[in-house]
């Protein structure tokens, strides 16, 4: 039964977690901003998005046994990219502050998106309980 | 989530070091002495990602700080209280206009980690109101 409330916030539940690892990386990238020879890093979030999707849709482990461990929705963990910077620094360092910072911020609101179609999602299943 | 606390943390108080050491530059711009030993010399802070060979997001650590080896200045001075026997003082080799351009990036750079802060703490206080 557990599993069925998993799947009831549906891939906004694994955006999010996205989301928030991204926004730590991003964080990260700008904290880094003067530091000699640091990469700025990213993930690339339509693929992981697409590979969450496909484990969500039954494209995952198949499962032939009733005692078979059912598989969960999770995302591996994202793959880590270098960024390709613009204008790269003498110093070695490729964070763009103004790009990580525009980045960020999109980030946040598209975090916000996701926390409101579960909160949506919430209100739906509530409605459901109550019947009223 | 709440690593981006941590992380835009270590960055305030890397560039508030960097802003420290900038003041003690540009108030011992003129700290003259009378031999090359004791003279001031420039202070700058060395900034490295903390871990960075994980393939995380991480903050930013200041690995020490070093004194600029740049050839002090040395003025010719008899009446000077500091003068040595040939009549010469010894003045700092700190470019008064490199820490200004120092101390703008270092207080532009302490800004947007501030922002990074507040915006990840107004997702966090979403967060915890969801499904209310």
């Amino acid at each position: 039964m557990p599993s069925k409330l998993d799947n009831a916030l549906g891939i906004h539940e694994a955006a999010l977690r996205l989301r928030a690892q991204r926004a730590e990386l991003l964080a990260s990238n700008l904290a880094n901003a003067d530091t000699p020879n640091y990469k700025a890093r990213d993930i690339d979030f339509k693929s992981v998005l697409a590979a969450a999707q496909s484990a969500q849709g039954g494209g995952g482990l198949q499962t032939t046994h009733a005692r078979h461990l059912s598989e969960t929705g999770t995302a591996a963990s994202p793959e880590v990219l270098y960024r390709i910077p613009v204008q790269p620094s003498i110093d070695g360092n490729t964070v763009d502050a103004q790009r990580e910072k525009s980045e960020y911020m999109q980030n946040a609101i598209q975090y916000q998106a996701s926390l409101h179609f579960i909160d949506g999602q919430l209100k739906i299943l509530r409605t459901a309980i109550r019947g009223d | 989530m709440f690593k981006v606390f941590d992380i835009a943390g270590s960055a305030l108080s890397a560039q508030t070091l960097r802003l420290n050491t900038t003041a003690s530059n540009l108030a011992n711009a003129d700290s003259a002495s009378s031999s090359t030993e004791q003279t001031y010399r420039s202070r700058q802070p060395v900034f490295a990602a903390a871990l960075s060979e994980a393939r995380e997001a991480v903050g930013v650590e200041v690995r020490g700080i070093v004194e600029s080896q740049a050839p002090l200045r040395q003025e010719y001075r008899p009446d000077h209280p500091m003068a040595n026997e040939q009549g010469y003082v010894f003045l700092p080799n700190v470019n008064v206009v490199e820490e200004m351009a120092n101390m703008i990036s270092a207080s532009r750079a302490y800004q947007s980690n501030v922002e990074v802060i507040n915006t990840a703490k107004q997702l966090a206080l979403k967060t915890l109101t969801l499904g209310q």
